[in-house]
């Protein structure tokens, strides 16, 4: 793991040094085009999407929205057959490098799944499992830096008295929280969120909802959601994509009073998709 | 047919049947004051209450809609104009109700030629163009037609405007004019309200088809694709 480590310090590329540049983009796609075998997923898609936003990616199922997601940390990579063209660009630094090392671009860009998937351990060593892949061993450090996530996904006051209890006995709220802490605690800049509430009672989904627009003070946010609601009461640009191609990419509030393009209108006042 | 789409249909439906009746109360009114018909003033006084039971009926209709359906885009631009617009057209109904009751309530016929002078056919008239282009705009989904009643309006504001000077004059040719020129003078401020009512109709009616909002825009911006 050390030597992991090393090999990051000497060969990756710092994507995080453009962090407070709010000028520039955070991700920017250009021409992006995805393949699995035959089957054209993705378009040709180029897209900007700003630091410090919440950005929600709507569209029917099979638009490509959850392939596009998954690109910006390489998820598709294992997927067989799976054939990506075009450029996407995090912090101004490809992605798609040779030398672009997968962990450390995954400690940059975490994610969130639709379902809560803790690992079979205790609480504390959820959170701490990102820490210990990256091979840091600071007991003091991993505590604070628990602490300090489970504070962040607002789950510190239900478990601080029983860090050591199992993750797979908190609630399916509780678990999805304890999913973006465990992404939290390695302090990326960017969090991808496929669909995290689809399986939440509405009063989970709000707590989620409210730490994701806390959340946005300091992180970069993707959210895909099939909830027109979600996606309108949380983001801030709204991207609908239909058939492999984006659609229409405009700001939330304008995408839901008033979209420029009819296919966008019709999926979102239900007329089809 | 999806239940949202019935639900849409029905509240456009709902929100014609109340443009329909208040048109009607203001036509019966205005005939009943020019030709001082007692009868048919009772009869737009007798409708009011139809009238508030509809306005009430299309609000909670919208509030369902709002509720259970999530409006977006054009329908949710669509259902906060129907709001608005019911909400106007029962002021409009009010004023014919007032109009009515001075008819109701007044033994004798308002002077005619203080009528003539305070050009109360014209006013009639031009209103009941007016509600016919936002009967029309509001079906058809036409805001060409909706931006005509702005140039409309104008000659109301013209008439209002005219109206005291000429009460005034009159007045002071003959005291026992005061209490018709009163009545009349209430009924040329009401029929004016009527017009800037109907322009907010079809200011509704221009944002829910165009998504432009008009409301404290100019006169030259608002008429500047009349």
């Amino acid at each position: 793991m050390e030597l992991v480590l090393e090999n990051i310090k000497e060969k990756g590329i710092n994507l995080a040094e453009n962090k407070t540049n709010k000028k520039n983009a955070k991700i920017e796609t250009k021409g992006v085009k995805v393949w699995y075998g035959d089957f054209k997923a993705i378009k040709g898609i180029d897209m900007k999407i700003k630091p410090n936003t919440i950005t929600a990616f709507i569209g029917p199922s099979g638009c490509g929205k959850s392939t596009f997601l998954r690109l910006f940390n390489r998820m598709n990579d294992y997927i067989e057959g799976h054939r990506m063209e075009g450029k996407i660009k995090v912090n101004g630094k490809n992605i798609y490098k040779k030398k672009i090392i997968v962990e450390e671009l995954r400690k940059e860009i975490g994610m969130v799944f639709q379902k809560p998937n803790p690992f079979p351990k205790s609480i504390f060593e959820n959170v701490a499992y990102g820490l210990k892949i990256q091979g840091i061993k600071d007991k003091k450090f991993i505590k604070k830096r628990i602490e300090k996530a489970l504070k962040q996904a607002d789950l510190w006051e239900e478990v601080k008295t029983d860090l050591k209890k199992s993750a797979l006995t908190l609630s399916g709220g509780q678990q999805q929280r304890l999913c973006i802490a465990r992404t939290l605690a390695v302090e990326p800049s960017i969090i991808l969120m496929d669909e995290p509430t689809s399986a939440l009672d509405p009063i989970s989904t709000a707590k989620i909802e409210n730490l994701i627009i806390e959340l946005k003070k300091k992180y970069t946010i993707i959210i895909v959601t099939h909830n027109m609601q979600q996606a309108s009461r949380i983001s801030d640009y709204t991207a609908f994509f239909y058939l492999g191609e984006l659609i229409e990419y405009n700001i939330t509030n304008r995408i839901f009073t008033n979209p420029k393009n009819k296919q966008t209108e019709n999926y979102i006042t239900g007329r089809f998709g | 047919m999806r239940n949202t789409e019935q639900q849409r249909i029905s509240l456009k439906l709902a929100g014609f049947e109340m443009l329909s009746l208040c048109k009607l109360q203001l036509e019966k009114a205005l005939e009943a004051f020019i030709n001082h018909d007692e009868d048919l003033a009772e009869e737009v006084i007798y409708m009011e209450t139809h009238v508030n039971a509809l306005d009430l009926k299309i609000e909670r209709d919208c509030e369902n809609f709002f509720a259970l359906h999530n409006p977006v885009a054009k329908d949710l631009r669509f259902t906060m104009s129907i709001l608005k617009m019911t909400s106007e057209l029962e002021r409009i109904a009010d004023h014919a109700f007032n109009i009515s009751k001075y008819v109701a309530e007044e033994e004798k016929k308002i002077e005619p030629f203080l009528m003539d002078l305070l050009e109360i056919k014209k006013m009639s008239d031009t209103i009941d163009y007016m509600m016919d282009y936002i009967a029309v705009a509001y079906e058809e989904k036409d805001v060409k037609i909706a931006r005509k009643v702005f140039k409309k309006d104008k000659i109301l504001d013209k008439i209002n405007k005219k109206s005291f000077k000429i009460i005034e004059v009159e007045v002071k040719k003959d005291t026992n004019l005061i209490q018709h020129s009163l009545i009349l003078f209430s009924v040329v401020k009401k029929l004016e309200r009527v017009g800037d009512l109907i322009k907010n109709i079809a200011e509704e009616i221009i944002f829910y088809v165009d998504a432009e909002v008009l409301k404290h825009k100019n006169k030259k911006e608002v008429l500047k694709n009349d």
